[in-house]
């Protein structure tokens, strides 16, 4: 139960809170808080309920909903999606929270927008349906719109259209393809449906040709929510015209739904394609790696720096996706959940400074460090977690990553593993230039001599996600374990499917008794007759 | 015995804890800067007499070296790594370094830094730094190190730029931020490497603990398979050794990435003696010494350690004699230090180089303070041009001063004679007499900066304003870390006396004998047999040695001592070679000038501009142009206003599912 009340929660606030009229604005304000939080409630219970140790989906609820094509509202989680489902209803919570101080108007609409945000992007994890996961998919489009569009800068219009164009014409692509899907079920087994679950079983039986079409159409949709060379292009821009929440949010949230539908979607569905272009879809993480990271380097306005920063590590994350390994898929879904606590900090923190300086030109600022130390402290915790360093978060998603994407039987190349390595030193360039250039130095601006340090409430937004930071970075398991039987059993699947057999749970009993192995036996043999 | 193990690095981290939430109302109290002080001194201070406590227990044969695991830190798939520390003859001697001389650095920078305004800041990263370097010696596996490793890169890059509204003077470098960004980036490029061997170790061995790849290493090279049953090959072993030798050599400072060194220096004077001398710049040489077998195994990779080592010693000997920066010189002399260090474990001697390791840390870490104590009595002086004749005026630190640059200098019976002659006679041994004369050479110029900095700071007359300035002795806080470790760097050398030496006199080479069990696999591999027979050329090697050193300490006494050749006069003379050495031979201009230039150049002009916004944006642009054409045709249908499609669909969609509630 409780995950439908994380699902439905946003959508019920978000109705009542149109319903309101003229009232004050803080009970708009609070009202929308105590909805996230009960999100954030019930999420939390849906976590702490689910059962590490089935890599079944689980709380499922299955409804009809529109008969005549076998639409059902069907949900679920399993141990690829709780994560998300949890880091949603965090990051909301703290999107509201992060909303009190910095939207003044037509707050009523925001909050309402907001809302209906988390009750689209939730619907996406836990969507066991096609036709729902498409609805909702589609449906996220419209609050997104409009908090660009309304809230954003001065050339939100073009920003809020980019998006909304580019994002519309990846999911018309996959709307085509599940509808295919849903008519080749239909024919081998004469019911048309969007059931999900039908739907994987007999997805990867297809023949290579019509999967790579499928996986074209799957991937293109979910690599521009990612967003991945080449149609990260929206980025930039939205993210500089964005405003502050909205801009977090589309780091923390939105593109999680990308890595979410690569795995879920491309993986489960067309494996024969995946085996195919893995070496594709790691190219292109490679070239975003070194692309977004160089370009990354030398741009001079805060949020496009922060925009190609992301672009250059979700790079990394495609290469895990691909790897198909334990490792790789667990470092991907952990790294995502990492990525969007870090990333909702660092806008948090990127936030305060531009709207307090009212600028986000990098040059602008400066020795922000002696007027604003709490503000450092915090910046510079959520810097080194995205630079990846130990004992932090990031560290352990891309140490995983890498590690998968190097020893990947699949790939079965080295090469992607070193350019990913590269990232970190990359990540290190930009992201402490960009700690250099706003917190240290002299502050010998009068502009930046008068900015005030964090307010208690700024506080409140940072430390949910600097306390997960410290927390995964240092003891992983609570949330990496809810991944695991999950991963394995695709990773199963997707071996069996290659090479016949699980060869790495082989390859990895060999490792583990190294005595048994084969040749060692031999030995032992030939010592023992010799003697 | 596991819970006091534990405590070790424990006690900083608390430390760090509680300073790092609370230091700042402590300072608000009296006396605060006494409380921070020694709450963080405490913490370390108690470290090392746990850490003393457990090394007798393991000299006394009553604990044995083991492993405490505290709990799985990362697992997925078959990768499952445990946050646990292994404690043998290794980890313990570089806990006793790190949380020794860390103590008494400690406690001479509650005099140091008196005053700042940031002095609970100091503290937490202080004791940040000393946990971070004891996860890093005591890692039972290299994620373990590797978390060490990038922690005291943090508190590296914090500390130097602790001051981080001053200037500082460099190629590209304009605040102390820039220098701390240099250091962590350039150590970034090395932990490039260290990821890649880690990945490579894993993929091979299915491990990354050290017992077990050392072992399985060794077990592979006599079998001829890998344990994930590929074919044995030298090349991998090799490309993991170098792999590896790059993470040490951003960390340790050597040739291609020692130049962040050098502008580390901006931070405070304590740091650069705890963490850019005496111990975090140690860590490439602990981390070769923990992984021997695998050099053992490859001679290329054992050639490339021991010819890095040598030219990095050379190299920077030869830039430490021109620098006019009390700390400058240190620095260089340390990244040249470093290098007799790499040279050792290049030629397979291990001992030699933790031996020089820790006689390193006394005589350096003294020299830092010392010059540290100047800069205090000088009020933030650092050109030696503008010092002389402090010698009246600080005793105790000039005779400390004086007694760690004989050490560093390699008289007998200091400290840094014993541990540089085993490195200089090792190399002659099993390295190459080439390699041994350059080395020589290094220790020549090693000699000569030393004492060419001993003169202009402390003898001769005072080159500044008296009746400005009024230099004064340093605090108690200050001067009795200087006078220990001066004490230490005098008799350091004498738990490693050579056998040439030790032999006739029956004294045992304690360290040799305290580190056998530890190197005893990679002396296997290479044959190594120790206490072998001695050669009557030792004898004239130690002569040599000696004769370089006194020679290098005459010259430069003759030439400064009574300051009768001006320093600018004799720049003058050789204007070619001291501006080649005195612009570092334009390493730095090459780094900045050309690769980071040009790559920036590149990102900017071609990435940025013309493929990101002209090619990739222009031709999303250009598509939705062309639609946007045709859709002007059509467009007067339709009311254009996406809003209300917007709310059409979300009307629609609040229906459905209102009806699938209800239904």
């Amino acid at each position: 139960m409780s995950l439908i009340f994380a699902l439905f929660a946003p959508l019920v606030g978000s109705i009542a809170l149109l319903l309101f009229d003229r009232v004050a604005l803080r009970s708009i304000r609070y009202t929308a808080l105590t909805v996230s939080l009960a999100a954030f409630g019930f999420a939390l219970a849906a976590f702490l309920g689910f059962d590490a140790s089935s890599p079944q989906f689980q709380m499922v609820v299955d409804k009809p909903w529109i008969p005549s094509i076998d639409a059902g509202f069907r949900i679920g989680v399993d141990g690829m999606s709780i994560l998300f489902v949890l880091l949603t209803a965090i990051t909301m919570a703290v999107a509201v929270l992060a909303s009190f101080k910095t939207i003044h108007e037509r707050e009523k609409q925001w909050y309402s927008m907001l809302l209906l945000l988390q009750f689209s992007v939730t619907g996406c994890f836990v969507a066991l349906d096609t036709m729902l996961f498409y609805t909702f998919f589609e449906l996220l489009l419209i609050p997104m719109y409009f908090i660009i569009g309304i809230w954003g800068g001065e050339r939100r219009i073009y920003a809020a259209l980019k998006f909304f164009i580019y994002t519309m014409f990846g999911s018309m692509i996959m709307l085509v393809a599940l509808v295919w899907l849903s008519l080749y079920v239909q024919q081998t087994t004469g019911h048309f449906t969007t059931n999900l679950l039908i739907l994987r079983e007999v997805a990867p039986t297809l023949g290579l040709s019509v999967q790579t079409w499928l996986f074209a159409a799957f991937t293109l949709a979910f690599c521009i929510k990612i967003p991945l060379f080449p149609v990260h292009t929206w980025l930039p821009d939205v993210q500089e015209q964005s405003p502050v929440v909205g801009a977090m949010i589309v780091g923390a949230v939105l593109f999680k739904i990308g890595v979410y539908g690569l795995i879920r979607f491309v993986l489960e569905f067309f494996p024969a394609a995946s085996f195919e272009y893995a070496t594709v879809m790691c190219a292109l993480g490679a070239i975003a790696v070194v692309y977004g990271g160089l370009v990354a380097i030398v741009q001079t306005d805060i949020k496009r720096m922060a925009a190609y920063a992301l672009v250059c590590s979700l790079g990394v994350v495609v290469m895990g996706i691909f790897s198909m390994t334990p490792e790789g898929l667990q470092g991907a879904i952990i790294q995502t959940f990492n990525h969007g606590l870090s990333v909702s900090a660092l806008f948090l923190c990127i936030g305060y400074v531009t709207e307090r300086r009212k600028s986000t030109t990098l040059a602008d600022f400066g020795g922000l460090a002696r007027v604003m130390p709490v503000f450092t402290v915090f910046f510079a915790i959520s810097i080194f977690s995205l630079v990846g360093l130990p004992g932090l978060n990031g560290f352990v998603g891309e140490y995983l990553l890498l590690l998968g994407t190097f020893r990947s039987p699949f790939l079965n190349t080295w090469v992607f593993g070193i350019v990913g390595a590269v990232s970190g030193t990359l990540a290190a360039a930009y992201f402490l230039k960009m700690l250099q250039k706003i917190a240290f130095g002299k502050n010998d601006r009068e502009e930046n001599q008068v900015l005030s340090d964090l307010t208690p409430l700024e506080i409140a937004q940072l430390l949910p996600a600097t306390i997960l930071m410290l927390w995964i970075g240092l003891y992983p398991a609570t949330f990496m374990r809810v991944s695991e039987e999950s991963t394995q059993a695709l990773v199963g699947k997707l071996e069996v499917l290659k090479f016949g057999k699980t060869t790495y749970a082989e390859s990895l009993e060999k490792m583990k008794h190294p005595t048994k192995s084969e040749h060692q036996n031999n030995e032992e043999h030939k010592e023992s007759s010799k003697k | 015995m596991d819970t006091l193990i534990l405590l070790v690095p424990l006690l900083p981290l608390v430390g760090f804890a509680l300073l790092g939430l609370f230091g700042k109302q402590l300072a608000y109290l009296d006396n605060g800067e006494g409380m921070i002080g020694s709450l963080a001194s405490a913490t370390v201070g108690a470290s090392f007499l746990i850490a003393l406590y457990v090394f007798v227990q393991m000299a006394s044969g009553a604990v044995a070296p083991q492993t405490v695991s505290l709990f799985t830190w990362i697992h997925a798939g078959s990768f499952s790594i445990d946050l646990a520390y292994k404690v043998d003859q290794l980890s313990v001697l570089f806990t006793l370094i790190i949380t020794g001389v860390g103590f008494l650095i400690h406690v001479y920078s509650i005099g140091y830094m008196h005053g700042d305004q940031s002095f609970f800041r100091f503290f937490t990263y202080l004791n940040l730094f000393i946990f971070m370097m004891l996860n890093l010696v005591l890692a039972d596996n290299y994620v373990v190190t590797f978390l060490g490793w990038e922690g005291v890169g943090l508190s590296s890059y914090l500390l130097i730029g602790f001051w981080y509204d001053r200037k500082f003077d460099g190629v590209s470098i304009i605040w102390t931020g820039d220098a701390a960004k240099k250091a962590f980036i350039f150590n970034r490029i090395g932990d490039f490497g260290m990821l890649l061997a880690m990945f490579t170790i894993y993929a091979m061995f299915g491990t990354l603990r050290y017992d077990e790849v050392n072992t399985l290493a060794l077990a592979s090279n006599a079998s001829g398979f890998f344990p994930n049953g590929s074919a044995y090959s030298v090349g991998i072993i090799t490309a993991v050794a170098l792999l590896l030798f790059l993470g040490c050599t951003g960390k340790s400072a050597q040739i291609p990435l020692f130049v962040w060194l050098p502008d580390a220096m901006a931070g405070p004077t304590p740091v650069s003696a705890l963490i850019h001398a005496a111990t975090m710049v140690t860590s490439g040489i602990f981390l070769i010494a923990r992984t021997a077998p695998i050099f053992a195994l490859s001679q290329t990779a054992m050639t490339t350690v021991a010819v890095i080592g040598v030219a990095t010693a050379l190299l920077a000997a030869t830039m430490g004699l021109v620098q006019n920066d009390i700390k400058k010189v240190l620095a260089y002399s340390t990244v040249s230090q470093l290098g007799f260090m790499f040279a050792a474990l290049g030629v397979g001697a291990y001992t030699a180089a933790v031996f020089h390791v820790m006689t390193h840390a006394f005589f350096k870490a003294c020299l830092f303070l010392g010059s540290g104590s100047v800069i205090h009595g000088m009020h933030e002086e650092q050109d030696i041009q503008k010092m002389g004749g402090l010698k009246q005026y600080m005793p105790v630190t000039y005779r400390t001063f004086l007694i760690a640059s004989i050490a560093i200098s390699g008289i007998v019976p200091f400290a840094g004679f014993f541990s540089k002659d085993e490195i200089l006679w090792n190399v002659f041994e099993h390295g190459s007499p080439v390699l041994w004369g350059l080395l020589v050479v290094a220790a020549f110029c090693t000699a000569f900066y030393m004492f060419r900095l001993v003169h202009l700071t402390f003898s001769g007359q005072e080159r500044f304003d008296t009746h400005h300035t009024h230099p004064h002795e340093s605090p108690k806080t200050m001067t009795v870390p200087l006078m220990i470790l001066a004490f230490l760097s005098v008799v350091g050398g004498l738990v490693g006396i050579p056998h040439a030496l030790g032999h006739p006199l029956h004294v045992g080479n304690w360290i040799e004998h305290w580190l056998e069990p530890v190197f005893s696999a990679a002396n296997n591999q290479l044959g190594r047999v120790s206490g072998g027979e001695i050669h009557s050329i030792e004898y004239v090697l130690i002569l040599v040695s000696l004769v370089v050193a006194i020679a290098g300490i005459f010259l430069a006494t003759s030439l400064y001592k009574s300051a009768s050749v001006r320093p600018a006069e004799l720049a003058e003379s050789f204007s070619g070679v001291y501006n080649l050495l005195w612009r570092k031979y334009f390493i730095d201009e090459f780094y900045y000038g050309v690769v980071f230039n040009m790559l920036s150049k590149f990102s900017t002009s071609v990435l940025w501009k013309t493929v990101e916004n002209k090619v990739v944006d222009g031709a999303v642009n250009g598509i939705a142009d062309g639609v946007g054409g045709v859709s002007g045709a059509i467009r007067t249908v339709q009311t254009g206003i996406v809003q209300n499609y917007a709310f059409v669909m979300v009307l629609g969609i609040i229906a459905i599912m209102t009806w699938l509630l209800l239904g």
